[in-house]
């Protein structure tokens, strides 16, 4: 059994406005082992990147309600931001989606790293740098990107670049949010191995790869957690999730996948009707049962999590009795 | 189901180059020397990652570029020869274009009920059981007319504005429409329907599709032609089943090489530098000089050097 680098549990954070509580993450029970890549899936609004601001920072609307987070086994939720602070980037950090704009155009990536870095106290001298460009090597980028300006440098080189200053503490744990969106598939075939090379020298602990694209995951993820409308859906061992999927939203979202090989005339895809729940002040019962073909009386009251064997965890009332399509 | 087996769109020898600066002015070439033929009911996807052109290409059909040389025929009529106001407004009626981003495309002002109401108004189309008429298409892309008439558009999800947009276009009766990555914003589940649906009414009604997208797998799914291209240029082209079984230009493979896929995973042993592509063309082009253009096979034909 590998040690566990965070722990979750019944975690609840809710975005507090005046008309009331946006459940965006509510009820989250799940762990990552050390050195392990856990994929998190879902659509728009599911709550994925609400889950990675909890774990990182909460900033007023979003409040943490209730539940336990542990990063190698110390409770995080509870403690000041002051004793918070000097942990990120160190034990926790995070590559933000929105990253690529994040670069002013006025200065150079070089003056925007030294700027980064000396809000977390960290001094930008000559072995600063030097440990950056080895970095910056290993990502296959050429150390004079430092003297650089954001525009000059394509989408794949500045998401490079990030990762770069975002694992230079070798971070236990780091939580990629998004990171091969905005690129181009193959700068995303290339950023996304990086992430898994990176973690196989040693340089991060553990990660946590979110995205809405589950064939990525495929490739670099061992688990797979899906969520959908600030719930969680299902957890298990990447192979299982994809081939083998038990939740009725797992399956129809894999359903919904087009692969290479597969055309329009030979096999219809279906996709899911209707569309996500409302989260602001949103009752009981499963969150899906509005587009789930099997959703019935039972399915108004909430899910409880299930264990169907080994790393492989479910929530949803009927998924004995629906068993598995196995359509692989 | 082709109406007839003449071109519906013919594009030949397309180049667009942009200049920028005044006093030292900087030329782009965004589109160089592109020919392609669309015929009536297919569906065309034009494949390409970011900044290879395959934007200008649909805005130069559109006419909101103008070509630095090379003809874009529509019906056998050569598209820049369409000037006078009347003649324009004819040619938008056949030929349309749907954007990635329908929240940019609604004025967040007016109802959605307006983008019909535009249609009867300024295009003068006949007015006959106009609302009979908006009812079926709006059935047709599976929108409840009652649920969705008199919103506004930040009440709609941006699959429900996509479908919009799409019945708009059904009840135009457009010849071809030019969707640039019309489901890049739309989640996995939802993005489905809306593409059956585009080729479900693509079929159905005879109309032609030029599909943008980044996304190699969509593009396999649902299309019967696919261009390829790589800086501007059309690189390999043709019947899609035989471009994808059989990459022959360096960047296709690549390409195909790079995409995601479930129930495949890239190989960890093989060394992938999304730069070597650049290397790897200039060589290709270096030992197959002087072919230029060439077919292969039947409705295959790849880009060997440029003459």
């Amino acid at each position: 059994m590998r040690e566990n680098i965070l722990e979750v549990k019944n975690l609840k954070a809710y975005y507090k406005i005046l008309k009331g509580q946006v459940k965006a993450v509510d009820d989250l029970t799940f762990n990552i082992k050390k050195g392990e890549i856990l994929g998190l899936a879902g659509e728009s609004g599911c709550g994925k990147s609400t889950l990675a601001s909890t774990l990182i920072s909460r900033k007023p609307p979003l409040h943490h309600i209730s539940g336990e987070v542990k990063l190698n086994g110390k409770e995080i939720m509870q403690i000041p931001e002051e004793d918070f602070k000097p942990m990120r980037l160190k034990n926790i950090s995070l590559i933000p989606q929105y990253a690529l704009d994040a670069f002013s155009p006025t200065k150079k990536i070089k003056t925007f790293i030294i700027d980064l870095v000396q809000e977390h106290g960290i001094k930008p001298d000559r072995e600063f740098f030097d440990k950056v460009k080895e970095r910056l090597y290993l990502v296959n980028l050429d150390p004079s990107v430092l003297e650089r300006y954001s525009i000059e440098l394509s989408g794949g080189m500045k998401q490079r670049v990030i990762m770069v200053i975002s694992t230079i503490l070798n971070p236990d744990f780091i939580i990629a949010d998004e990171i091969t969106s905005a690129l181009d598939v193959s700068s995303q075939r290339f950023v996304a191995t990086m992430l898994a090379n990176l973690r196989d020298e040693g340089i991060i602990g553990s990660a946590m790869f979110i995205t809405h694209d589950l064939s990525i995951l495929y490739q670099i993820a061992e688990r797979i957690m899906i969520m959908y409308a600030g719930c969680f859906i299902e957890i298990g061992p990447t192979e299982e999730i994809v081939k083998n999927p038990r939740h009725p939203y797992t399956k129809a979202l894999i359903a919904s996948l087009p692969q290479v090989g597969i055309q329009y005339q030979d096999k219809k895809l279906s996709g899911i009707k209707g569309t996500p729940p409302q989260l602001l002040n949103i009752g009981e019962g499963c969150r899906f049962r509005y587009r789930c073909q099997y959703a019935d009386k039972q399915c108004e009251i909430s899910p409880v999590r299930e264990r169907i064997n080994e790393g492989h965890y479910i929530s949803c009332w009927r998924w004995k009795e629906l068993g598995s399509d196995n359509n692989a | 189901m082709p109406k007839n087996n003449e071109n519906m769109m013919s594009v030949k020898g397309l180049t667009k180059v942009f200049k920028s600066g005044v006093f030292k002015p900087q030329y782009t070439v965004a589109v160089k020397d592109v020919s392609f033929d669309i015929k009536p009911g297919t569906i065309l996807s034009l494949i390409g990652e970011s900044g290879s052109g395959k934007t200008t290409i649909g805005k130069l059909i559109l006419k909101l570029l103008k070509p630095t040389a090379g003809q874009i025929y529509y019906k056998n009529k050569d598209v820049a020869q369409i000037n006078d106001k009347k003649e324009v407004k004819e040619y938008y009626k056949k030929v349309q274009g749907i954007f990635q981003d329908p929240f940019a495309t609604f004025n967040p002002l007016y109802r959605v009920d307006r983008i019909f109401e535009i249609i009867f108004s300024s295009f003068g189309y006949d007015q006959t059981n106009k609302e009979e008429r908006i009812h079926k298409v709006l059935n047709d892309v599976n929108l409840n007319p009652g649920r969705i008439l008199g919103k506004f558009p930040h009440q709609l999800s941006g699959g429900q504005l996509q479908r919009l947009l799409i019945a708009r276009a059904l009840l135009m009766d457009v010849d071809v429409l030019i969707a640039d990555e019309l489901i890049s914003m739309l989640d996995a589940s939802t993005r489905i329907g809306v593409l059956n649906l585009l080729v479900d009414l693509c079929k159905e009604n005879g109309m032609s599709v030029l599909f943008i997208t980044h996304d190699l797998n969509l593009g396999y799914y649902i299309s019967d032609y696919t261009l390829i291209m790589y800086k501007g240029r059309l690189v390999e082209k043709g019947d899609t089943k035989k471009v994808y079984q059989n990459p022959i230009h360096p960047y296709t493979k690549m390409l195909f090489n790079s995409v995601p896929d479930i129930g495949r995973r890239w190989d960890k042993e093989e060394e992938f530098l999304p730069e070597q592509v650049v290397d790897d063309v200039r060589k290709f082009y270096a030992t197959n000089q002087g072919r230029g253009i060439e077919e292969i096979e039947e409705e295959h034909s790849v880009l060997f050097s440029l003459k």
